[in-house]
């Protein structure tokens, strides 16, 4: 059991501004403890400022907790010597694809971590290769990042991380900046990613990318407050909308039918399954 | 406006010359001005000018591009050669005696050596960026300093800021278009008014502009940090450089020219 666990956070608490008194401050992250297994997909909501992001930081050691510990497949985010080899395991994908790509040829962007962790030459070719075809940029390997779609350029920023063979993805908003074209091309790599056995952990605002998870996670000031399957979490409606989140349309269609009176099945939260549901009802 | 901007003067193609290790054309453009100066013969010039064009014509460059690069530097190409005319005092009798002006043959000599050689200059260093993109070109620097890296030059790091600053110039132009954009779009007069005046109005479009280039460095720096960068400690690299068959071609092609052309310094220094 413990072996299928990759990222575990035990009574993590952060905050910013760690000079000052401790019972002044703001945690960012108060108290969250959480896993995630092997080849899962889970998805972290939650308003603007709830420490989704600062907690996504810990599991890559770019943060480190103020107490609690943050193990990353049995290591701790803290120990000097395990850094690269905890930053290898867990890739990290940001917001904004254009401050993520340092070179000025997809390809050899794809080729930046390998170059830093000292892969030899002829290995490092097959898995930029490797790399590029799984995240479908292969056909723009040799463009300049600028000439490419927004869509284009988070994948490439994805090939970069996923050169290096992590076991776990973390996209922290990956598809935020992108239009509904370049998301659905993103969300499609996620989707092969995962089916390739990678976990991934997507911090979103958008329900419908949530729903398509496994488990989903709701944060609200620093804090773990609704935990579990996307039908579970979105059923309860009023309550997700007091943590100052939408839920999915299809779950808010249903919602207001069952106000109207009609009998809807509940943990309807995709557009496919409330056309089931309607279609049933109908018939 | 700001889109025409280009990096470098890159003019792609696949010339030999395009094709040769860019290492090479490092050296080789440092030989070449190396002999320029010391060739002070006129006809080791008219060689060292020879050579190039055919080297110009190897690498199928248009001539509208050469006399391009050599346009901005035309004033100091006269500005010297008429400095040279006055100020050189030869042996025997000036050729033009008015007033306090005295120009001697020797002068003339000098004037036109110092135009050519200043051409000559400027156009076999613009051979070396058209013909190599700056990315190979920000590699082959780095494999040249390597050795530097010994006395503690920062090699990698001078080659990373390079890489780092190609990749983002193009975005930060672009940038800087949105947020004039942005100014025009408040009523600031960016395009009229006195000189003073438009210098003062980019203020508020540079601030914005590096408050979030600050920001893409951190940014970026989070990221690179995400990908396991620690300098340039234990690197590989994708690509590369290799000095293949034709390179050592090249090579001996190109130090034969030059020979010849500093030969004649020796063998017929009058010419």
């Amino acid at each position: 059991m413990e072996n299928n666990t990759i990222l575990e956070a035990q009574e993590v608490r952060f905050r910013y501004d760690g000079d000052q008194p401790a019972e002044t401050a703001a945690y960012a992250v108060d108290g969250v403890s959480m896993k995630v297994r092997r080849g899962e997909f889970v998805a972290v909501l939650g308003a603007n400022g709830c420490g989704k992001s600062t907690l996504a930081k810990h599991f890559n050691a770019i943060l480190l907790p103020e107490t609690g510990t943050v193990l990353v497949e049995g290591m701790d985010t803290r120990t000097d010597e395990k850094l690269y080899d905890i930053r290898q395991k867990v890739g990290m994908v940001f917001q904004n694809p254009d401050n993520q790509i340092v070179a000025t040829v997809v390809e050899e962007d794809v080729a930046f971590a390998l170059e830093n962790l000292g892969v030899p030459t002829d290995e490092m070719r097959t898995r930029v290769d490797e790399a590029m075809k799984l995240a479908g940029i292969y056909d723009q390997r040799t463009k300049a990042p600028h000439k490419l779609s927004g869509g284009q350029k988070q994948r490439v920023a994805i090939a970069g991380v996923i050169a290096m063979r992590p076991d776990c993805l973390i996209l922290d908003e990956a598809t935020a900046m992108l239009d509904p074209r370049g998301r659905a091309q993103v969300m499609k790599t996620i989707r092969s990613l995962r089916d390739a056995g990678i976990s991934i952990v997507s911090i979103t605002h958008y329900m419908e990318e949530a729903a398509q998870a496994d488990r989903v996670l709701v944060m609200s000031r620093g804090r773990i407050v609704m935990e579990g399957a996307p039908t579970q979490v979105f059923s309860q409606t009023r309550r997700v909308r007091s943590y100052h989140l939408d839920v999915p349309q299809a779950a808010e269609l249903r919602d207001e039918l069952c106000a109207a009176g009609l009998p809807m099945p509940e943990g309807v939260i995709t557009p496919e399954e409330c056309a089931r549901a309607i279609y049933d009802l109908l018939a | 406006m700001l889109r025409d901007i280009t990096i470098g003067q890159h003019f792609p193609g696949n010339s030999i010359i395009h094709r040769c290790d860019p290492r090479l054309k490092i050296v080789a453009t440092i030989a070449y001005i190396v002999v320029l100066f010391l060739a002070s013969n006129p006809l080791g010039m008219v060689l060292s000018l020879v050579l190039l064009g055919l080297l110009y014509r190897a690498a199928k460059i248009p001539l509208k591009l050469i006399l391009k690069s050599l346009k901005p530097i035309f004033p100091i190409v006269i500005f010297t050669a008429v400095l040279n005319l006055f100020f050189i005092t030869g042996e025997g009798d000036p050729l033009v005696h008015l007033g306090f002006v005295r120009i001697y043959a020797e002068g003339v000599r000098y004037a036109v050596l110092m135009a050519v050689r200043i051409v000559a200059l400027i156009a076999g260093t613009s051979l070396l960026t058209y013909t190599t993109s700056p990315i190979v070109l920000t590699d082959a620097i780095e494999a040249l300093l390597k050795p530097f890296a010994r006395l503690h030059l920062p090699v990698h790091e001078l080659a990373m800021m390079m890489t780092i600053a190609l990749r983002f110039i193009p975005l930060l132009i672009e940038e800087t278009e949105k947020i004039m954009n942005a100014q025009k779009a408040r009523g600031a007069m960016l395009d009229n008014g006195k000189f003073m005046e438009r210098i003062k109005a980019l203020v508020p479009v540079l601030i914005p502009l590096f408050i979030s280039a600050f920001r893409r460095a951190d940014e970026l720096a989070m990221a690179m940090e995400c990908r396991c960068y620690h300098g340039g400690e234990g690197r590989t690299r994708l690509k590369v450089l290799r000095f293949g068959r034709d390179d050592v071609k090249c090579a001996v092609v190109l130090a034969a020219g030059l020979a010849v052309i500093l030969s004649t310094r020796w063998i017929m220094p009058g010419l």
